[in-house]
């Protein structure tokens, strides 16, 4: 067994086990740091701090002789890990989170399958709880790893971003899925059975990918948030399996975290978890959606009639989306609010919890901006107070401030709470072309009286925008 | 299945613990609490160094160093940038700028 607790010399299983105690308190106490953005770096130092202890306290562990090797990976890791940390833009960040979600899940599974081989050498029956435990580590373990490599490659563009569906899929996927329970059952019942761990390994890493193919980018909060979660539990898995607390603890915060995520993600865009998993959004009838759209015109507004508009307007609220992230254009959003707060006009930022790729994108982006964070205003905070709002800017997003959700029932978004952008008195949109959002449904409130068009890239336009206003 | 109790106990307490927690994080810190769990994650470091250090043999000391690197990206990747995203929301706070 490789449990640090029952390591030879007392003082050194002491010393061990305060370690693993003091960092499962670090951890806690750093997320809670999190709950305010003044507190939230120190948190995080102190979790760090807990995570080296708990690295020492392992290094001293009695089984650890081979140095070498631990060396090689803690050295490898650290030059790989420092330009992921460091050269990442913000506005790759989905992607990012999504690739490291990957390694978190590979490092699980891989002791999960270590441990398993090395009992299989020994000849030594794994007694069935720890098994069990076992099991459910590799299992969450593979189909994290490929579900995340699949979300991080529609993320990053290396695949089509929309769902990719191919007829009795969700049959398909359910029976591979029955199939990795059904084989981990019987790896409990007969730990043994070597081919059943192989194959079970091979079907959740299957899993992961045909979990992840059909599911379409403005879902991908959800699926990131809960691989999230799956990772934790990986992680906890982990500590079951190896009889290490802080493991236990740790897996337990970060699926915690990941789960709480994912609940909220999809509460914001009213689905269900099977819905967002099953449903392939971009398969839903878009019939009666279409009839909406095909209600009017988009009106185009020339630059000056946008500048002088936004130049009176007391009271401004930008709502940003997935286009201002691919249009990179957070900086000059930036510019283009100090040049009008420098007028005296309020400029504030209306965040969708799902606009964007994972939860919190916008406010990343926006952050980076030098925007402060008390500008940034959550949903349900500014919803009711739009009438009041003289000029709207939308700048790429679509799905979010579609009132179909509100008005149509035959919409697929129907029902998903959005921003009540449509009662403002004015709307500037910043849009890409004339085609329809992500999710492919037509927008009403494009085409509404009230409602501007500015065409081109967010970038582009925001910069000619601000050298307009300059001008004036 | 003694031991097995203990620990299940251990789970549910962690986890209604960061239930509660997590609860209270903004939504505006989302992303750096993603990002700040999975530098937590790393902390499955603890399993992957016994394994690669075990010496036990040749596919469990390959298996063990990679899982040590995975965990390692994790832990100074994930570091760093949960930090450079904060550090961006605390610099905002401080009024410095608008």
């Amino acid at each position: 067994m490789s449990d640090p607790a029952t390591a030879v010399d007392p003082i050194r299983t002491a010393f061990i086990s305060t370690a693993y105690l003091g960092a499962a308190v670090s951890f806690i106490l750093g997320l809670r740091g999190m709950t305010r953005p003044e507190t939230a770096r120190r948190g995080m130092q102190f979790a760090l701090g807990g995570m080296i202890a708990a690295l020492a306290g392992t290094l001293v562990n009695h089984e650890v002789v081979a140095y070498q090797w631990v060396l090689l990976g803690l050295v490898l890791g650290s030059v790989i890990g420092w330009p992921l940390g460091m050269k990442v833009a913000m506005t790759q960040m989905p992607q990012r989170i999504a690739i490291s979600h990957m390694f978190g899940a590979l490092a699980a599974s891989l002791v999960g399958i270590a441990e398993y081989w090395k009992h299989h050498l020994d000849g030594v029956a794994l007694e069935r709880p720890q098994m069990a435990a076992l099991g459910f580590e590799v299992l969450f373990g593979a189909l994290t790893v490929s579900g995340s490599f699949m979300a991080f490659a529609k993320l990053h563009e290396l695949l089509p971003g929309r769902g990719i569906t191919f007829p009795f899929q969700n049959a398909v996927n359910l029976t591979v899925f029955a199939g990795t329970i059904g084989l981990l059952v019987y790896l409990v019942v007969d730990p043994t059975a070597t081919w059943a761990f192989v194959a079970m390994t091979v079907l959740a890493f299957i899993s992961g990918f045909s979990m992840v193919l059909p599911i379409g980018g403005a879902d991908m909060p959800v699926v990131v948030s809960l691989l999230n979660s799956y990772a934790g539990l990986a992680a906890s898995a982990t500590g079951f399996a190896l009889g290490n607390t802080v493991l236990i603890i740790a897996g337990a915060l970060d699926g915690a975290s990941g789960f709480l995520l994912s609940v909220l993600m999809s509460k914001a865009m009213n689905r269900s978890f099977s819905n967002v998993l099953f449903g392939a959004f971009g398969s839903a009838p878009r019939a009666s959606a279409a009839q909406l759209g095909a209600g009017g015109e988009m009106k185009e507004i020339s630059l000056e009639d946008a500048a002088t508009a936004l130049r009176y307007a007391k009271n401004v609220v930008v709502v940003p989306g997935y286009g201002l992230a691919v249009a990179q254009a957070q900086k000059a959003v930036g510019e283009l609010a100090e040049l009008l707060e420098g007028h005296g006009n309020e400029v504030r930022y209306a965040i969708h919890p799902v606009a964007g790729r994972m939860p919190g994108h916008m406010n990343v982006l926006l952050a980076e901006a030098n925007i402060s964070h008390e500008k940034m205003v959550e949903m349900e905070e500014i919803n009711d107070s739009f009438e009041s709002v003289d000029v709207v800017v939308v700048i790429g997003a679509n799905d979010v401030v579609n009132p179909a959700a509100k008005r149509d029932p035959g919409s697929p978004i129907y029902g998903m709470p959005v921003l009540n952008v449509d009662q403002a008195r004015r709307v500037l949109v910043l849009k890409r072309g004339k085609g329809t959002g992500f999710a492919g449904i037509e927008n009403a409130l494009f085409v509404e009286e009230r409602t501007s068009l500015l065409f081109g890239d967010a970038k582009s336009t925001l910069t000619r925008l601000v050298s307009e206003l300059k001008a004036m | 299945m003694d031991f097995a109790f203990a620990e299940l106990t251990i789970f549910v307490l962690a986890g209604f613990v960061g239930f509660q927690v997590i609860t209270r994080v903004p939504p505006l810190l989302h992303t750096p609490l993603m990002s700040a769990t999975n530098m937590i994650s790393a902390i499955s470091l603890v399993g992957s160094i016994v394994v690669a250090g075990g010496n036990h043999d040749t596919l469990s000391t390959v298996l063990g160093t990679i899982a040590v690197t995975c965990a390692t990206i994790n832990l100074v990747g994930g570091y760093i940038i949960t930090d450079r995203m904060l550090k961006m929301f605390d610099g905002g706070a401080k009024g410095g700028h608008r």
